[in-house]
């Protein structure tokens, strides 16, 4: 089974430095793409391996470039941007990539950058990644050294420059235009779109945000072509993906499969199931922002389409394992104080709405529950859903709130019951 | 009055942005590592570097987790109650904090060594439950691997 994504990462090793890389294969896509590709060509390889994003949304990435203004008459500079922030909870996908093979990243992003004709790349870097961020500074002091970065790459014509972005640390960083507001040194409120940031992204000029997992495929369709990449897959959608688990199973961690591997897979054998004493109650698949599945759901492949048609989504692939011991409502009410914290407050059912779903899921655990509050929280996940808030945080943070009050009805009941958590002694 | 290493560093910053306040929360963070934290007077004359007023700079600083408006401890102690570490014992692991320093979340202990701090996840959920304290994480935590932990901070 192929890796491309990790073949280079020894975990717990020092990453390969540029000559290692370069032996390993590194900045061969490069020069094949500069030399040989015009970045109209990388762009149509990229749609034909159908590599859809890894930050959570699965947007296709060759879409997302297309949609690029033509250079002639193009404002400048264009921006590409990687969007390392990962601040999701229950993520911890694209540390491995970054601390792991950060050459593999620095490659990505001028290759991607050559796609799209960008002047400028930004890695914005989740603000905990300090040993990621050294080691990403010293792979991109030694790529400009070689000429692989700054003006004139390769004797090309085309010239990159590429810096990190250490954040302070706020979720809202992760949002594609709050981002770039981040990065002009603002609140990372998000913005509205339309206009999307291919029109007017960074300080109002043409701009691209990809995630991390995503670019580090691009070297490798380049090298081996989209055909190759699209039967790395077990589905339609193409490549490998980072799975992750954590929660009471017996092996947390992180794996490169086909994408398309059932759950199943990824629980029982990669995660080796669960601990002694404990039983499996249901997933977070991707993240806190999507809607939890269940027993019933183990044997889903797990790419884009069948989670959503199973009512969630793939989000970011990094599952969190609901247990028997654990209380879902618990569970819940920790995810809703996390979002209702990490609201930037600019619209008002965000602001508002997810103190108000916290507030009630506390007064469950303290057993304070009331009947009608049962269908209070479904109202707010109405409220709070699709179409009623400018960005996608609080449609996120209803998804798996939404989908406790279906499968975990009966343990809020209990808490209304008994007047307190069952889970406490 | 910034130092001159301190103004030298956050004009480093100010080449690689487009406007000057791109690099806004990089001087914070620079004014930071010095200090410690972030004063009223630092912040009123790191936005003078910036060409923002203090308060377009206070607003910025006000929003991020790891920018501190208050002085902290020598170290700060960041534990992650974020899911995967609820789920893997947060909660026990906070108490034994709180009784091991005498404090509360957002206090500091009276020699001035440590601020405790709740933090929302740290990217190593794999290792829950996890804490760090000042860039250094520590994973799989225990009491007793959170003991070992304080006591090798000597000063």
């Amino acid at each position: 089974m192929e890796k491309p994504l990790t073949k280079n990462i020894r975990r717990g090793e020092e990453p390969l430095d540029l000559r290692g890389y370069e032996r390993a294969g590194g900045y061969q896509a490069l020069r094949k793409a500069i030399k040989e590709m015009t970045p109209q060509a990388v762009q149509e390889t990229v749609k034909a391996a159908k590599l859809r994003g890894r930050g959570g949304a699965g947007f296709p990435t060759g879409v997302k470039w297309s949609a690029m203004p033509p250079l002639e008459g193009s404002r400048h500079p264009r921006f590409l941007t990687v969007n390392a922030d990962e601040m999701e909870p229950g993520t911890f996908k694209d540390r491995l990539l970054l601390e792991g093979d950060p050459h593999q990243m620095v490659e990505a992003v001028i290759v991607s950058a050559y796609a799209i004709q960008a002047d400028v790349a930004y890695i914005f870097l989740r603000w905990a990644y300090h040993l990621a961020a050294r080691r990403l500074q010293a792979a991109i002091r030694e790529a400009h050294a070689a000429g692989y970065l700054g003006w004139n790459i390769l004797g090309s014509g085309y010239s990159l420059e590429l810096h990190v972005h250490s954040s302070a640390g706020r979720y809202m960083c992760g949002e594609e235009t709050g981002l770039l507001n981040a990065l002009e040194g603002k609140r990372a409120n998000p913005r509205t779109k339309p206009p999307y940031p291919q029109m007017v992204g960074l300080w109002g000029l043409p701009t691209v945000v990809n995630n991390v997992e995503t670019l580090c495929c691009v070297p490798h369709i380049v090298n081996h072509g989209a055909e190759w990449f699209r039967k790395l897959s077990l589905t339609a959608d193409g490549g490998t993906k980072l799975y992750g688990v954590s929660g009471r199973v017996k092996r947390p961690g992180l794996w490169e499969l086909p994408m398309g591997t059932p759950l199943r897979e990824i629980l029982e054998e990669h995660a080796g199931g669960m601990r002694e004493g404990y039983r499996f109650r249901g997933v977070l698949p991707g993240g806190v922002s999507t809607d939890f599945l269940t027993a019933d759901h183990l044997d889903l492949p797990m790419d884009f389409d069948a989670p959503q048609k199973a009512g969630s989504r793939l989000g970011t692939g990094t599952m969190i394992v609901l247990d028997d011991r654990t209380c879902p409502v618990g569970m819940v009410q920790n995810l809703e104080e996390f979002f209702a914290q990490e609201s930037c407050g600019w619209c008002t059912p965000c602001r508002d709405g997810l103190p108000w779903a916290a507030r009630l899921l506390r007064a469950f655990e303290e057993g304070q529950g009331a009947p009608g509050d049962l269908e209070i929280l479904e109202q707010l996940c109405w409220r709070l859903g699709p179409g009623h808030t400018f960005c996608a945080l609080a449609p996120g943070a209803v998804e798996p709130l939404q989908s406790a009050l279906k499968y975990y009805r009966a343990d809020f009941e209990r808490h209304i019951a008994e007047r307190r958590c069952p889970w406490r002694a | 009055m910034l130092s001159d290493i301190e103004k030298r560093e956050i004009e480093q910053e100010l080449a690689h942005n487009h406007q000057k306040r791109g690099a806004a929360p990089e001087a914070l963070k620079i004014v930071q590592r010095h200090r410690g934290w972030v004063s009223d007077e630092a912040l009123r004359d790191t936005a003078e570097l910036l060409e923002m007023s203090p308060a377009e700079l206070d607003e910025v600083a006000t929003f991020y987790n790891l920018i501190f408006r208050k002085p902290v401890g020598r170290h700060v102690i960041l534990i992650c109650n974020s899911v995967s570490c609820h789920i893997m014992g947060y909660p026990g692991l906070r108490e034994h904090l709180r009784a091991r320093l005498g404090i509360d979340f957002g206090q500091t202990t009276a020699d001035g060594k440590f601020t405790l701090l709740p933090m929302v996840c740290l990217g190593a959920c794999d290792r829950a439950p996890a804490m760090m304290i000042d860039e250094q994480l520590y994973g799989e935590l225990t009491p007793e691997k959170i003991d070992e932990a304080l006591a090798s901070y000597a000063k």
